[in-house]
């Protein structure tokens, strides 16, 4: 087993992009990853990339050697996909080759296109990621499904629309001084209280955008960043990942999400953490309720104390511990499939001291990523630490 | 193409699926049951709690109590006119199911946790699709925490 440095790091603004194809998009993020890398890509051996439902958005199957080509890349290139964790699992799978010693550069990440597409398109779209015999066809959609998860919790812990709404303003004035957040822009709990519902307890500013981008990270081991020089001072120490039943009525909980607590748990053994350690993170908010859910699943909080986090000041900027200190999917916006590899790219920034948001960490050695798939039927933890 | 392989195609499409529903449409929806008592949903081959292969129908409760609900107001496409609309899990014995909460008449869908509810097959209102459909039990009112 070596280290796993993350070399570079690269992402596309995300918003809208309607007319950018793809391969564009992904083309942009590793051609900056490569820069930020100073990695020669004729050394990458493996692509693992991620996307959910380029198939919908661009009648486009197959996509992994074409983001090869993108990437100006001629290896084994591999396109994953498990919803909103596309890019989560990319990058696992990436970590673990190198850490393995099958590979010692490989490219991961991943690219959604999605504003190219009417909105009850984009909607009927992201419902795919739940069962469609049993949920979808019931009524359920991605937005109802946090729902239904949000009022469990409500009924299990307590909790208010309100509490939501402090996540959803956290993450807004986190992502104002991000350049590649797609809001920019604060937003009172007040204004999220009067937003209409989209399915209630959830109205629109507890939900994510619709998004346009692509992220990529250039993975070395320990032993190629020595032996080329690279400033790789970050390193990816662990990496856990949990499945649960695909339908949420088919769960143990309906209230919590074991599948993340199962990755957090595998995640912080490998790197030989836990919880307590963690200075900083990077949680999978698609719905305000989710970076609740995640936080919990963490250990970062006990059941149902999460929800007080944002509104207490613990997860704010200035908080004991920041939490989607990029504006999260919330508010930096959430392009399915490359999110995962986006959290991972925003946590290394972060750790290096070269985010817009790292005054407020300055002494962070340890970083969390969470990213789930569907509503976290799957779920991908990875554990960033300062390495040098 | 042999006969055989034609009256496969002629098949209706999830057909698991659809007998499951027809069978909630006359009364008689079930669960798959395992010997440890876990249930699920068809099409099944084994229990995906503990993998017994030993599975047999078991009857869903008569009345079924609500964990949690959603009022969803932004629709997908094959909801467009059902909106605004109550999708709701309920539990029902051997399994929860999710389905669509409709009280009677014009009324807005008004569910809430621990109502008591019953079950049946109805139609999307937008394209007459069928789907699962929850309606309050006779004589029970909303004992659930209002919010
Ligand atoms: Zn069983």
């Amino acid at each position: 087993m070596t280290d796993v440095r993350v070399a570079g790091v690269g992402l596309t603004r995300f918003g809208d992009h309607p007319e950018r194809t793809g391969r564009d998009l992904f083309g942009e993020a590793a051609l900056r990853a490569f820069e930020d890398a100073a990695v020669d890509r004729a050394d990458v051996e493996e692509l693992n990339y991620g996307n959910f439902m380029g198939a919908l958005a661009e009648h486009q199957g197959h996509q992994a050697p074409l983001m090869a080509e993108a990437a100006g890349v001629r290896c084994p290139a591999t396109r994953y996909e498990s919803a909103c964790a596309s890019a989560g699992v990319a990058v696992r799978e990436a970590v673990r080759t190198v850490a393995a010693g099958d590979a010692d550069v490989v490219l991961a990440g991943g690219m959604e296109r999605m504003t190219n597409l009417p909105t009850d398109e984009v909607t009927e779209g992201l419902a795919i990621a739940a069962d469609d015999l049993f949920e979808v066809r019931a009524g359920v959609t991605f937005p109802g499904a946090y729902a239904l998860l949000a009022n469990a919790y409500f009924d299990a812990y307590g909790g208010s629309r309100e509490d939501l709404a402090h996540v959803a303003s956290k993450n807004h004035a986190n992502a104002v001084p991000n350049e590649y957040a797609q809001y920019r822009k604060e937003v009172s709990v007040d204004e999220a209280m009067d937003a209409p519902p989209v399915a209630e307890p959830l109205h629109l500013y507890d939900a994510c955008p619709i998004t346009d981008g692509a992220s990529a990270l250039v993975l070395v081991s320990e032993e190629y960043a020595a032996d080329h020089d690279l400033d790789a001072s970050v390193a990816v120490t662990g990496t856990g990942q949990g499945t649960d039943r695909m339908a949420l009525g088919d769960r143990e909980h309906l209230a919590r999400t074991p599948a993340a607590d199962d990755a957090a748990e595998a995640a912080y053994a490998d790197a030989g953490i836990d919880a307590d350690a963690v200075d900083v993170a990077e949680v999978h908010d698609c719905f305000t309720i989710a970076e609740v859910l995640a936080l919990e699943s963490l250990g970062l909080f006990e059941a149902g104390e999460g929800i007080a986090a944002a509104r207490e000041g613990v997860t704010t900027a200035d908080g004991d511990l920041p939490v989607n200190l990029s504006g999260g999917l919330k508010a930096k916006g959430h392009p399915v499939g490359a999110t995962g590899g986006s959290q991972i790219a925003e946590l290394t920034r972060l750790l290096r001291g070269d985010h817009p948001n790292s005054e407020h960490v300055p002494d962070a050695e340890v970083g969390v990523a969470h990213n789930a798939g569907g509503t976290v039927a799957s779920a991908v933890v990875h554990v960033l630490e300062v390495a040098e | 193409m042999s006969d055989a392989d034609a009256s496969e195609d002629a098949a209706p499409p999830d057909r698991e699926y659809g007998e499951w529903l027809d069978a909630l449409a006359d009364g008689d929806g079930f669960a798959l049951v395992c010997p440890a008592g876990h249930g699920s949903l068809p099409p099944r081959r084994v229990c995906p709690e503990c993998g017994s292969a030993d599975l047999s129908r078991g009857a869903l409760d008569e009345t079924g109590t609500v964990e949690t609900y959603s009022v969803v107001h932004v629709p997908s496409p094959g909801f467009a006119d059902d909106a605004p609309y109550a999708t709701a899990v309920v539990d029902f014995g051997p399994t929860r199911l999710t389905g669509v909460y409709r009280e009677g008449g014009d009324a807005a869908p008004d569910p809430a946790v621990g109502d008591r509810v019953t079950v049946d097959a109805g139609e999307r209102v937008t394209d007459g699709e069928r789907l699962v459909v929850f309606r309050p039990a006779d004589g029970e009112t909303g004992s659930g925490i209002e919010r």
